[in-house]
C-alpha cells in the first residue's frame, strides 16, 4: 500500500508555478480572492466566508496537499486580525493566502476538514490571538491554561512583568537603579483571571476540558467494556519532557489518546516581539535546545530572506558544517532514547553521549557554549572557527563517527526484542503523512522522499552530493532506521563540505545589535534534524518585529500521534512517541 | 536462530568493556594514582584510535574551558585591586544590546558639574536572568566587558547574591589575559598599531 502511496506522492507533477496558482484562483473566485498588494507581502487574501470554498479547491485541483503553517497576525492599526497560511504543493515556495477578519468578531472558518494538519496550529492561534476557528472540533486552548485571561499575542495584552513595548528598556541606562521584577510585581499578585473564571474551581473546570473529547470517543466506540482514561506523563521519564497524553483505554489497548501541551511554555513568541531582531538569536537556541545551530540557521536565514542579507561563502560553507554535525547529535540522542523507551536502559545512550561530547567540544570551540550556541549571526556566523578545528572536526567525521555509527547500528538493529517492538507498530501511510503535516523522519519514514534540502534549497545544500534516506512501511523500526542513513548521508555532506571550504571573511557588514529591515514579511523553513522548522517574520520596519512566528517542527509532528496509537497498547505509545522525536522546548514555546 | 541478535549487541557491550581496560594499559594506568584526566592522555583516549571509554571525574578534576566558552560577563579593570580603573566607559551599549536586559549601569556625575563622567558608577548583572548569550562582550566598542570561564556561581540565596555589583564583576586585566590568550594578544596588538599610527601622523 505504501508503494503506490508513495509513487502517488511524488510523481504528482506539479505543473503550476505559485504565480499561476494565485492567477486560477482570481479568475475562479472573482470578489472572493484578491492579491494582497501590500509593499513587502506575498500571497492572495480570501473573504473568509468562501474560505472552506477556495481551500478544498486548492486541494482538489491544484494538488497543494500540504499545509505547512498555520499562524496569526494582529493588525492593531487597522483593526483587524489576519489569519495567515502557508502551502505547497511539492516542489517549488509557498503559497501563501491570508484571510482578514474584523478584531471584534475573529471568526474564520476552519481548515482541518480539509488540510488535518491546521488541528494544533488553529487551536495555538485561537489561544494566543484568539481568532475563533468556526468547525473545529475541539476548539480549546493549548499552550495556555484554561484559567488564563486574554490572549497574549494580542499586541494591547500585557505580561505581569511589563516594562516597556520594546527593548531596550530605558531604565537600563544612564540610571539603572537596579531592582528585581518580583519585588515590584510579588507573586499572587502577578496574575490575572477572566471575569466569569473561578479560581477555586479551576481544576474542574481543567479536567472536564481534557477529558470531555476523550469521554466522547469512550462512549462511541463499539466495545462494551468499560473504558478508563488515565495519564501519561506529564512527568513521566518516557514522554522526554513535559509532555502529557491522556488516554482512553480499554484493558491495556488505547481507544483514543490526546496530547495535552504547555508546561514549559513562556509565550517566547510575546518575548521575540519585544526584542530587536539580532536579540531573537540567542533564544531561539532554546526552541530545540538539542540541536540549536540549525534552530540559529533557520532564523537566520528567515532574517536574510527579509533583508535581502548575504553571508560570505566561508560562513554558508561554516553553517552548513554545524547544521549537520547538529543532525547527527540529534539523530545519536533519538536513536538512543527510543531505545530507552523499549528498556535497553541507558547503555545505548551513554554510547551516544560519548560520541556527542565530542562534537559538543567543537560547538564549545568555535561558538563557547556547548548547547546553547548562539553561533549563527543574520549575514553570517558569530567568529571564524579557531584554529585546529578542523583538524579535530576531520578526525572526527572521516574516522571516529562512521566506525561509530556501524557499531552503534550493530549494537541493537538484529536484536529480537527490538524488533519485535518496532516492526509494524504505529504505522502511518504516506497519505496520511502528508495530511497531517509530518515531516522529515517521520514523513521520510512513511516512503514520501520530501527533503527540504533538495525541494527548496536553501544556504548552500545544492552543491552537494547526498541522497534523501527514505523507507517504505511507516512503521516505528522504518522512523529508527532512517535516522541511520540521514546519518551517513549528514557525513557524506560534511567530508564534500570540508573540502570544498573557502578562506574568507564569516561576516557580512559591521556587527550592531539592531539591524534595518525593511517592512514586509517572509516565511523561511529548513529541513531542522527533526522536520521542517519554519520562521515567520511580519517586520512594520522598526528594529523589532511587528510579529515572529515558530512553526515547530515537534508540535506538528505530534498531530498523528493520536491516529498512530490507535489499537495499540499503553506500551506502545511511549515507543511511538519516542520514534516521532520531540523536543519540548519546542513543542511548548 | 532466535536469540542471536541480542547475543550479537551484547558482544558490542563486552567489548566496549574489555577495550576500556585496554586502553587503560595502552595509555598508562592512570587511575592508580587516583588521577584519570591529564591533558596528554584525553586527546589519545578521545581519537578515532582508542576503543574504549574515557570519563573525567568532576568535581575532583575539571576539564579547562575552551577559550570562547562563555558563562558570565565580568568587567575588566587595569591597576591594582585596591586601585581600579575600569575599562568601561559607562556608554550603554551592553545594557541596550543585552536580550533579557539584566545589565543596569549607573553613569558616574562629575560632583562639581554635574556633567556626566565617561565611567560608571554602578554597574549590575542579574546573573538570574543573564542567559550566557555573549552579547555584551560582542558589541563592546572597548573591550571592557568580557564573558567569564568561572561556571560554578551555586549559591545559597537566590536574591541578593545573585545581582553582580561592580565590585564583585571587576577582574584585573591579567586574569583576562589568563583565560583568552589569543584575544587579549590581538586587541593588543591592535592597540599598539593604533598608537603607532597616530604617533607616526604627529611625528
Amino acid at each position: 500500500m505504501s508503494e503506490t502511496s508513495q509513487t502517488q506522492a511524488t510523481q504528482e507533477p506539479s505543473v503550476l508555478t505559485v504565480q499561476d496558482a494565485y492567477g486560477v484562483l482570481l479568475e475562479r473566485f472573482p470578489g472572493q480572492v484578491r492579491m494582497d498588494e501590500r509593499q513587502g507581502y506575498e500571497g492572495v487574501l480570501i473573504e473568509a466566508d468562501s474560505l472552506l470554498d477556495v481551500a478544498s479547491f486548492m486541494r482538489d485541483q491544484l494538488g497543494i496537499r500540504y499545509l505547512s503553517s498555520v499562524t496569526g497576525v494582529d493588525n492593531l492599526p487597522n483593526g483587524q486580525l489576519e489569519s495567515v497560511y502557508h502551502a505547497f504543493a511539492g516542489l517549488g515556495p509557498a503559497l501563501v493566502f491570508k484571510v482578514q477578519v474584523d478584531r471584534d468578531r475573529p471568526e474564520v472558518p476552519s481548515l482541518v476538514s480539509v488540510w488535518p494538519s491546521a488541528d494544533f496550529q488553529e487551536r495555538e492561534s485561537y489561544d494566543l490571538l484568539g481568532i475563533r476557528y468556526i468547525g473545529h472540533p475541539n476548539l480549546q486552548r493549548i499552550l495556555t491554561w484554561e484559567g488564563f485571561h486574554g490572549h497574549p499575542l494580542r499586541k494591547d495584552w500585557h505580561e505581569p512583568y511589563y516594562e516597556e513595548e520594546l527593548k531596550p528598556f530605558a531604565s537600563r541606562h544612564p540610571d539603572g537603579h537596579v531592582y528585581r521584577a518580583e519585588d515590584r510585581n510579588p507573586f499572587g499578585m502577578n496574575l490575572q483571571y477572566p471575569s466569569d473564571f473561578d479560581p477555586h474551581n479551576w481544576t474542574d473546570i481543567a479536567q472536564a476540558a481534557v477529558y470531555q473529547p476523550l469521554q466522547r470517543t469512550a462512549l462511541e466506540s463499539r466495545l462494551e467494556t468499560e473504558t478508563m482514561v488515565i495519564n501519561l506523563g506529564p512527568q513521566h521519564p518516557s514522554t522526554h519532557g513535559v509532555l502529557r497524553v491522556v488516554m482512553a483505554v480499554d484493558g491495556e489497548t488505547v481507544v483514543d489518546l490526546m496530547p495535552v501541551f504547555g508546561y514549559l511554555h513562556r509565550n517566547h513568541e510575546k518575548i521575540g516581539e519585544r526584542c530587536t531582531f539580532p536579540q531573537i538569536m540567542p533564544y531561539t537556541d532554546r526552541l530545540d535546545y538539542i540541536c540549536s545551530m540549525s534552530t540559529n540557521l533557520a532564523y537566520a536565514l528567515a532574517v536574510e530572506k527579509l533583508t535581502g542579507i548575504r553571508p560570505p561563502e566561508r560562513a554558508e560553507y561554516i553553517r552548513v558544517i554545524m547544521a549537520e554535525l547538529t543532525r547527527i547529535v540529534n539523530h545519536l540522542l533519538a536513536i538512543g532514547f527510543l531505545w530507552n523507551d523499549v528498556g535497553a536502559f541507558f547503555t545505548p545512550v551513554v554510547y551516544a553521549f560519548n560520541e556527542r561530547e565530542l562534537i559538543l567540544d567543537l560547538f564549545e570551540m568555535a561558538a563557547g557554549s556547548r548547547m546553547m550556541c548562539n553561533y549563527v549571526r543574520v549575514g553570517g556566523v558569530f567568529e571564524d572557527l579557531p584554529d585546529g578545528w578542523m583538524e579535530k572536526a576531520r578526525r572526527l567525521v572521516y574516522d571516529r563517527l562512521p566506525r561509530f555509527v556501524d557499531e552503534y547500528e550493530r549494537l541493537v538493529v538484529q536484536n529480537e526484542i527490538w524488533r519485535a517492538r518496532a516492526i509494524g507498530v504505529g504505522v502511518l501511510p504516506a497519505e496520511r503523512a502528508i495530511a497531517v503535516g509530518a515531516t522529515g523522519p517521520l514523513l521520510r519514514g512513511s516512503g514520501v522522499p520530501y527533503d527540504i534540502r533538495r525541494v527548496e534549497p536553501y544556504s548552500i545544500y545544492d552543491r552537494f552530493d547526498f541522497d534523501v534516506a527514505v523507507r517504505f512501511n511507516g512503521d516505528v523500526y522504518d522512523r529508527f532506521m532512517i535516522r541511520f542513513d540521514e546519518m551517513r548521508q549528514s557525513l557524506r555532506i560534511l567530508r564534500q563540505a570540508m573540502e570544498q571550504i573557502p578562506d574568507g571573511p564569516v561576516q557580512t557588514g559591521k556587527k550592531n545589535y539592531t539591524i534595518k529591515v525593511p517592512p514586509g514579511e517572509a516565511y523561511h523553513r529548513i529541513e531542522a534534524p527533526k522536520g521542517e522548522l519554519g520562521f515567520y517574520l511580519v517586520s512594520d520596519g522598526r528594529p523589532n518585529p511587528w510579529r515572529y512566528h515558530v512553526r515547530s517542527t515537534s508540535l506538528i509532528n505530534l498531530t498523528s500521534l493520536a491516529e498512530m496509537c490507535r489499537g495499540h497498547k499503553i506500551a506502545d505509545v511511549v515507543v511511538i512517541l519516542g520514534s516521532i522525536d520531540i523536543t519540548l522546548g519546542e513543542v511548548d514555546r | 536462530m532466535y536469540g542471536m541478535g541480542v547475543l550479537k549487541g551484547l558482544s558490542v557491550t563486552l567489548k566496549h568493556f574489555v577495550n576500556t581496560y585496554l586502553d587503560d594499559f595502552k595509555y598508562g594506568f592512570l587511575w592508580i594514582g587516583n588521577k584519570r584526566y591529564t591533558t596528554e592522555v584525553l586527546p589519545k583516549r578521545q581519537s578515532a584510535e582508542a576503543r574504549g571509554i574515557f570519563t573525567v571525574q568532576y568535581p575532583e578534576e575539571v576539564l579547562k574551558p575552551q577559550e570562547r566558552f562563555r558563562f558570565v560577563p565580568f568587567l575588566v579593570y587595569e591597576g591594582s585591586d585596591e586601585n581600579r580603573e575600569y575599562r568601561c566607559t559607562a556608554c550603554g551599549i551592553c545594557s541596550k544590546a543585552c536580550p533579557p536586559q539584566c545589565i543596569w549601569i549607573v553613569r558616574a556625575n562629575d560632583p562639581e558639574t554635574g556633567r556626566p563622567l565617561r565611567k560608571p558608577a554602578e554597574f549590575y548583572v542579574d546573573i538570574d536572568i543573564c542567559m550566557n548569550c555573549g552579547s555584551c562582550a560582542e558589541f563592546c566598542p572597548f573591550d571592557a566587558i568580557k564573558m567569564d570561564h568561572d561556571f560554578e556561581l551555586a549559591d545559597y540565596d537566590r536574591t541578593l547574591s545573585h545581582i553582580h555589583d561592580i565590585q564583585r564583576l571587576g577582574k584585573p586585566v591579567e586574569y583576562y589575559a589568563r583565560i583568552r590568550p589569543s584575544y587579549h594578544a590581538s586587541e593588543q596588538a591592535e592597540i599598539l598599531a593604533k598608537a603607532d599610527k597616530s604617533a607616526r601622523a604627529k611625528g
